[in-house]
């Protein structure tokens, strides 16, 4: 493996930018039994339950960590020494986020389920957050039940460095159902947004059309996921209900929200009577509420096309840096695409962020 | 200068009805509120629906995810096409109400007995002198 140099790099890093998507990865459950309760650690020993790795990112999967990142063990950022050598010190953040995507949100059990978010949490306290100030984390929550969801949030928050709420693209039902609204005013209380990362827990296809064959498929699907996230939560009336609060769309790539809102837009005029809480155009609600990350954004190389890709979103609030360090969505130091004027640049690494995850406006703990 | 038309005989429009009429070869649509009347171009503003067509309605509001607050019953129009709904008072579009507007035109009740002293158009009425008229400028 290769640590990078930590000399800087690239003309378009902003130094001091905070990093809203990093991946640190939970090599197999063998790593999580201190942290498990007697109990599970002894189930999964005993059942023989070795890893929670998810077909969202399949270890081999080229996608999942660019070559020159993995181990030997074919994995990449299982150390916060190794990801903050990367992100912090080559890129330049002055803060990274950590998006544990560990398979917790799989488990059909949730009793399971929730032994492992608590255990994964803590790992993630202890191995990373400890380790690295410059470390903030997601709170893994078991969507699996809400009260359990609600409590891991209330245990997790008491910790300053957890400054979001993470859940996948697809669950179980969507996001927007009444069902999970304690689990948005847990994180109001909190002063966390939500962060909804790509990846599915598999209880439905993760197309409308049904199973996909080939794992393209499945990556590529998840913006149809993320379409179908945005309307649920803003149809079913969560910005309504909870005025105050920003969800992050983690890897979600950017570019089709915009085609989206047109198309969201124009048939909210003709059916806003079905949702009257829905009392302003969709474009403005997702503007004040949904932010994105910027890996991938989803458009060609050539700067023009960037600059006018982004003037499509109308707002230059949207948009948050993030390099989804180690996944492969960019060569070299490319964090941040070309065709960002400086000024927006430096607004999607700091102030964009800053005014989105109120708990960096903190000194930890 | 807009001129006077008669368009309805009172009796035709009683409330909760509408009539399509032509004045100044434009298609108006007339709609009787509970005793008040109002008139907008039968164009729907976005692509140029009937309005004559469209479903009259009430406005529904929502203090809150999951409250319907069903109010001013009849006093909307949806346009039948995208069913994008207009305030008959105002023919302000609910969705875009300062860019989006169906026009208005002024409509009153006059007398048959004044109405034959003109200066009223009236090609296709026979106005009688016992009877009230609706009237549209345009």
């Amino acid at each position: 493996m290769s640590i990078s140099s930590p000399e800087p790099a690239g003309p378009s890093l902003e130094p001091g930018a905070i990093d809203c998507d990093v991946h640190p990865t939970v090599p197999d459950n063998k790593a999580l039994l201190p942290y498990l309760e007697p109990f599970w650690a002894e189930s999964i020993v005993s059942r023989g339950i070795a890893s929670l790795e998810s077909i969202s990112y399949p270890t081999k999967s080229p996608l999942t960590s660019r070559p020159e990142w993995r181990g030997k063990d074919g994995f990449a950022a299982t150390g916060a020494t190794e990801l903050a050598a990367q992100v912090c010190g080559r890129w330049q953040a002055g803060t990274a986020i950590l998006n544990c995507l560990y398979g917790v949100q799989l488990v059909y059990s949730e009793d399971m389920a929730r032994a492992f978010c608590c255990a994964l949490n803590d790992w993630i306290a202890k191995e990373w957050l400890d380790r690295d100030p410059r470390l903030r984390a997601s709170i893994v929550v078991p969507m699996q039940n809400v009260e359990y969801a609600v409590d891991e949030i209330e245990r997790c928050a008491r910790d300053r460095r957890f400054v979001q709420v993470l859940m996948l693209c697809m669950q179980e039902v969507p996001l927007g159902r009444r069902h999970y609204w304690p689990i948005y005013a847990a994180a109001i209380r909190h002063g966390l947004p939500i962060g909804i990362h790509a990846g599915s827990a598999y209880r439905n296809p993760v197309t409308a059309l049904g199973w996909p064959t080939w794992y393209i498929e499945d990556y590529a699907a998840q913006s149809q996921g993320f379409q179908s996230q945005v309307a649920s939560l803003i149809t079913e009336g969560v910005f309504a209900k909870h005025p105050e609060l920003k969800v992050v769309l983690i890897e979600s790539g950017v570019t089709w929200l915009s085609a989206f809102l047109w198309r969201f837009d124009k048939f909210w005029r003709g059916l806003r009577t079905e949702v009257p809480w829905v009392d302003r155009s969709p474009g403005e609600i997702v503007r004040d509420h949904f932010r994105m990350t910027i890996q991938p954004l989803d458009t060609p190389d050539d700067p023009h096309i960037v600059e006018r890709a982004i003037e499509h979103l109308r707002s230059d609030d949207i948009l948050l840096y993030a390099s989804d360090y180690p996944h492969w969505q960019f060569e070299g130091d490319a964090t941040m695409p070309a065709g960002i004027s400086p000024a927006l640049r430096r607004k999607i690494a700091i102030d964009n962020p800053l005014a989105t995850y109120a708990r960096l406006r903190e000194d930890a703990r | 200068m807009a001129k006077k038309h008669v368009v309805a005989a009172v009796s035709e429009l009683p409330p909760g009805g509408r009539k399509l009429v032509e004045a100044s070869g434009r298609a108006i649509v007339v709609f009787n509120l509970g005793g008040e009347y109002f008139a907008l171009a039968n164009r729907c503003p976005h692509r140029g629906g009937d309005l004559s067509k469209g479903l009259l309605t009430g406005l529904v509001l929502s203090g809150e995810p999951g409250e319907y607050e069903y109010i001013r019953q009849g006093e909307i129009v949806r346009c039948p096409w995208h069913n994008w709904e207009f305030d008959i008072r105002t023919g302000k579009s609910w969705c875009d109400p300062e860019k989006v507007k169906a026009r208005r035109f002024g409509v009153s009740v006059e007398k048959g007995a004044k109405l034959i002293e003109g200066p009223y158009v009236a090609e296709t009425f026979k106005v009688s002198v016992e009877n009230d008229y609706v009237v549209v400028e345009a």
